[in-house]
């Protein structure tokens, strides 16, 4: 499936991904936490942070270019948003900082989603005692997000190759008749899913 | 406009994990007690269907996000409660998965968009449908609500950046609601245009009995929860006035340098009409005088997706 890049190898068999996902989940939480905290004077910290985080992303076989991709096209968020600490005195040191502890952060939590299958955080989750409710809904979701995708794709290819104008209204009805097709199509699968999962025990 | 890890400081990430929590747990009483097990996958489903729908709006890879929020469509479709557990999955899975807004900010996400965005969205929709009351009043109620919703949850984000002492409310405020107005703009007509689409092809599916009923209570844990994120979060700064540039160029000395008379007389020019004296006043009645506007388009677009013909 193309679009795993969501979590494309968090099911790859290194060292890492062998590791409970309780453990990565705490560490990986616990550092994020520690990172947002800790002064910023305190340089030794940040590097000892990242070379650890090269080290884990070595040893879990994780393509290099994936993480550099995902990470370069996920920078942009931060900047934009650490744009405005620049509006006020002292602007400079105040965005490093921001960008410094969000980038480590992010490189944190990439390592943590793309060694832990999600079912598992899940399970994690339920150990916690967050209500079943959410949980399923959780769950669910995760499910179908793939379903959905390809149903966005499909939907999106039949429009194009029927489509033969470039006038920007006509992209626009048709892009929200997409979005509305596609809640009509979920709602009548959620019948089917139903049926299906009280057909096999739920309750 | 997820924020990310590093943004927010210590007590404003607790004080909104908090309120997220208080808001989630109401929204979960809620729906244990009204919520059929046939609506589950539903839910599921509208989480997945949000995601999707989020990521085909995406106009350019990174950089300005830009995308539709969702609130409103989910309120509408499934309820304010079912929102709410909604909105925060798709959330919960975007920060993640997607990193697209950190751990330490997930709260502060979860209240800026799944719990206020929702509230604001589903209040103001109600208000303006019973006030206007035809199916043209319900959609105008719509695309109304989706950019207050886009608004209010941008208004949240700059203030509590501004209370984590991360950037300056003056600078954050202004950068990010106008961006907001505009992408609230968008919000709204996607989120009429798709409920006109479902309501000219399946039109039972808008009324849904998700919201059930013995509203009372959860109308009071909302609104005490929204009321505390509004007092903790916009309410201090909206006071504060001198607009950064105008505080820079009174300490850099070069505002004796501004032309006496403004160049062109544009009417609501630096948000102070002609003849009002307070500057608060004048940014408010500047304010309100946009909802109009963006209401009055609301109303407009109600009228193209809905003619009142036969």
């Amino acid at each position: 499936m193309r679009h795993d890049f969501i979590d494309r190898y968090s099911r790859l068999n290194s060292r890492i991904h062998n590791l409970p996902a309780s453990l990565k989940a705490g560490i990986a939480v616990g550092l994020v936490f520690i990172t947002v905290i800790i002064p910023i004077y305190t340089v030794i910290y940040f590097s000892s942070l990242l070379i650890f985080l090269i080290v884990i992303a070595a040893l879990s076989l994780i393509p290099a270019k994936f993480i550099i991709r995902r990470m370069l096209f996920l920078e942009p968020f931060i900047l934009s948003v650490s744009i405005l600490t620049l509006f006020q005195t002292n602007g400079i040191i105040s965005f490093l900082n921001v960008v410094i502890r969000s980038t480590l952060c992010l490189f944190t939590m990439l390592l943590l989603s793309n060694t832990t299958p999600f079912d598992e955080l899940i399970q994690l989750l339920r150990r916690l005692k967050i209500p079943a409710l959410f949980l399923t809904v959780l769950s669910l979701m995760y499910r179908y997000i793939f379903v959905m995708i390809d149903e966005v794709e499909r939907m999106q290819r039949a429009r194009t190759s029927r489509t033969f104008t470039g006038n920007k209204s006509h992209i626009w009805k048709t892009r929200t008749v997409l979005i509305s097709q596609l809640f009509i199509r979920s709602t009548e699968r959620a019948e089917r899913i139903y049926s299906a999962m009280r057909g096999r025990g739920w309750r | 406009m997820h924020i990310p890890d590093g943004f927010l400081d210590t007590k404003t990430a607790i004080a909104t994990a908090v309120l997220s929590a208080a808001a989630v747990a109401t929204a979960l009483q809620h729906l244990k007690r009204n919520v059929t097990r046939k609506q589950i996958p539903m839910m599921g489903l509208a989480a997945a269907f949000i995601f999707a729908a989020q990521m085909l709006n995406f106009p350019v890879a990174g950089g300005t996000s830009g995308h539709l929020m969702g609130a409103v469509l989910c309120s509408v479709l499934l309820g304010p409660s079912a929102s709410i557990i909604v909105m925060s999955t798709v959330l919960i899975v975007q920060c993640f998965l997607f990193a697209d807004g950190g751990i330490t900010t997930l709260g502060a996400n979860i209240f800026n968009m799944a719990v206020a965005g929702t509230l604001t969205g589903y209040t103001v929709y109600r208000i303006v449908q019973r006030i206007i009351g035809s199916v043209r009043g319900k959609f105008a109620a719509i695309a109304f609500a989706s950019w207050c919703s886009t608004v209010a949850a941008s208004i949240l984000c700059a203030g509590e950046l501004a209370w984590s002492g991360t950037a300056n409310w003056s600078a954050t405020f202004v950068a990010m609601t106008n961006i907001h107005m505009l992408i609230g703009l968008g919000e709204g007509i996607i989120t009429t245009l798709v409920i006109a689409g479902i309501w000219k092809t399946r039109p039972e599916l808008l009324d849904r009995q998700f919201v059930g009923t013995k509203r009372f209570y959860e109308f009071i844990s909302y609104g005490t929860i929204f009321t505390i994120g509004l007092i903790l979060f916009a309410a201090p700064f909206i006071s504060t006035l001198p607009d950064g540039l105008e505080r820079v160029a009174s300490s850099a000395g070069f505002d004796v340098r501004a032309l006496k008379e403004p160049i062109l007389n544009t009417p609501l020019a630096g948000y102070r009409m002609n003849g009002i004296i307070t500057p608060e006043l004048a940014t408010i009645i500047a304010g309100m005088t946009g909802m109009v506007v963006v209401f009055i388009l609301s109303y407009t677009l109600a009228k193209v997706v809905a003619p009142k013909s036969k």
